[in-house]
């Protein structure tokens, strides 16, 4: 195996960290609140400028510009939920779908409206590691580390506290959970601003990485909600594991092909699997 | 009935005598309303029944892009260009949606499966810059008035065009709404599990409108591909195109007739108002406001303008037709 193979099987590999950390918060809000938020990607949208703002335009330090925008994506998402989901809880599913749709498109616009077009970066160059004539970005190292840790701190969240305890219980069991004494509208909004604040993690790391834009949410939205039904939509593991396999097969096919072609073939894979095993590649 | 005939022929007369008054620039705007309209109609046909795709802008790039494409390298001309990509949208289709109905993908995985299909469309449109021209679009070569390229510089030939499509979508509407089919394909939108019990096929009647869907959208888009004389991936086949179809269609309202058509009027007319109003550099203010609407219209009035119209006038038919 050449070493720019290798390089593109790495770089894919950093790449599923964050991958995996939005699917996880997808996850989460399927599983528990069984609403599939399309706009996701765009709350990272909406998190990579926060960044960009508050460090750029107003010169924040780094971290607190991070840290205000994991708190600020988490809020948006308990908006989202307060004003756009809970008032059609009810209703079919593919209508809160939609719903979540029309904030994608608001989302977009408003941000183009704004913010106009223009690629913006925050400009931090981290340095680049060379490890035996392979080159690694040492922003992506970061990204994979955080991005690993806070599933991890999500994992430890969602088994040792009380609350972690009942949203595992609602996504097992809707209801019954009522019965059990907890405070379903609780679990809803605490679920929502996990979702959020993950969408907002994933923010400051790609925004380590990448110009942000108002479209920037097109190119990998469609990508995680794939890796969420690959997995099983509402099977956290699964999509980890998703994450991976995907980023690979986009990483390897770019390095064959072209960029989008491997994108054409892993959705292409996702529509077959969607066929073969609509429960997801771990599901039971 | 007999007033609405004949509300219906004052309609058409209206239409057609239109160009006659009418400067350019509302000649461009009515077809584009009409196109649209015309598009989202495809689109409700199994948009009412819960078959909600958010991948049309697949249907529609294959439309576009193949006659184009066959015009400017083999000179094949429009009117055997548009027949085959339409026939290739159809067919994609029927690959998709055999599938997915078969195997009972359904609600929101159906959704997502056409939003792959969608992104699939575009990306390999992108892929192939070199004959596509990938993202910078494509122009179909111009050789002036022609009927053999199907070329009007003169809006007139494209309003009657526009005009005779949109009449083909409403017809195609009206078969379904008045056929067998329809009591079938609302039964298994309602309960698929009880629908197939009683002996309905669930697949057949799914696909049925699956394909007339996907090939009214493709010939859309062919029309659109010759009247404008640009192709952008995005603009035929993007995630936005594709949003944008099922917002109009339902904020219109997908259970009546002339909804999608009321979505198109109401989209055009609100961002031509807005792009007068603020001037071009408001961008994103039309769809910033469109994206309010769709949310609004989700949770208060899912039913669109048209059927919210027809709730207020008939109270108790509206009870017994097919909600959400």
């Amino acid at each position: 195996m050449d070493a720019f193979l290798l390089e593109a099987a790495i770089n894919g590999l950093l790449l599923a960290g964050v991958l995996a950390l939005l699917t996880l918060g997808l996850n989460l809000i399927f599983g528990v609140i069984d609403v599939v938020w399309i706009a996701y990607a765009d709350l990272v949208m909406c998190g990579m400028y926060a960044v960009y703002w508050l460090f750029v335009v107003f010169g924040w330090p780094l971290p607190l510009a991070f840290a205000v925008s994991v708190v600020g994506v988490a809020v948006l998402g308990v908006l989202v939920h307060l004003l756009i989901i809970a008032p059609i809880l009810g209703s079919a599913p593919i209508n809160q779908l939609l719903a979540t749709g029309g904030l994608l498109y608001f989302l977009q616009s408003f941000a183009t409206l704004i913010f106009t077009t223009d690629f913006r970066n925050i400009g931090v160059r981290l340095p680049v590691i060379e490890i035996g004539g392979i080159y690694i970005s040492y922003s992506r190292l970061l990204a994979f580390g955080v991005a690993l840790a806070g599933a991890i701190a999500l994992y430890l969240f969602l088994k040792r506290t009380y609350i972690g305890t009942a949203i595992r219980a609602i996504a097992q069991d809707r209801e019954i959970i009522g019965l059990m004494g907890v405070d379903q509208r609780r679990i809803y909004l605490v679920t929502s601003a996990i979702g959020g604040a993950l969408a907002g993690l994933g923010a400051c790391l790609l925004a380590l990485q990448y110009d942000v834009h108002p479209f920037i949410g097109n190119t990998f939205g469609p990508l995680i909600f794939m890796i969420c039904v690959l997995g099983g939509l509402g099977n956290m593991i699964g999509g980890f594991i998703a994450a991976f396999i995907i980023s690979q097969i986009i990483a390897i096919g770019g390095y064959y092909f072209s960029t989008e072609l491997s994108y054409v073939l892993a959705f292409i894979l996702f529509i077959l699997l969607m066929f073969i095993r609509p429960q997801g590649i771990v599901g039971r | 009935m007999k007033e609405r005939r004949i509300a219906a022929l004052a309609g058409l007369a209206v239409l057609l005598a239109l160009p006659l008054v009418t400067p350019a620039y509302f000649l461009h705007l009515l077809i584009q309303v009409l196109l649209w309209g015309f598009i989202y109609t495809a689109w409700s046909v199994m948009g009412r029944f819960g078959l909600v795709s958010l991948g049309h802008g697949a249907f529609m790039g294959i439309g576009a892009y193949v006659p184009a494409l066959l015009w400017n390298y083999f000179d094949v001309t429009p009117w055997l260009g548009i027949p085959l990509g339409v026939a290739l949208s159809a067919l994609l289709g029927l690959i998709i949606g055999y599938p997915c109905f078969r195997l009972r993908v359904v609600g929101h995985y159906f959704a997502l499966v056409t939003l792959a299909l969608g992104q699939v469309v575009l990306l390999s449109i992108v892929a192939a810059r070199d004959i596509t021209g990938g993202s910078l679009g494509l122009t179909p070569r111009s050789i002036g008035h022609s009927w053999y390229a199907l070329q009007f510089p003169d809006k007139t030939y494209f309003y009657a065009i526009a005009l005779m499509v949109w009449l083909v979508g409403l017809l195609a509407w009206r078969w379904i709404d008045r056929g067998i089919g329809r009591e079938a394909l609302e039964a298994i939108s309602d309960d698929e599990e009880a629908a197939a019990a009683i002996g309905i096929d669930v697949t057949r009647e799914k696909l049925r409108v699956t394909v007339i869907s996907a090939t009214l959208t493709a010939l859309g888009g062919a029309v659109f591909g010759q009247y404008l004389m640009y192709l952008n991936p995005e603009t035929v086949s993007g995630i936005g195109v594709s949003l944008q179809i099922v917002f109009a269609a339902i904020a219109g309202g997908m259970y009546a007739m002339l909804g999608p058509t009321v979505g198109a009027l109401l989209t055009i007319a609100l961002t031509e108002g807005l792009r007068v109003w603020f001037g071009a550099n408001f961008v994103g203010a039309a769809n910033t406001i469109y994206g309010i609407l769709l949310i609004l219209f989700v949770v208060f009035m899912p039913r669109g303008i048209l059927g919210w119209l027809e709730a207020a006038r008939r109270p108790r038919a509206a009870a017994t037709s097919p909600a959400e």
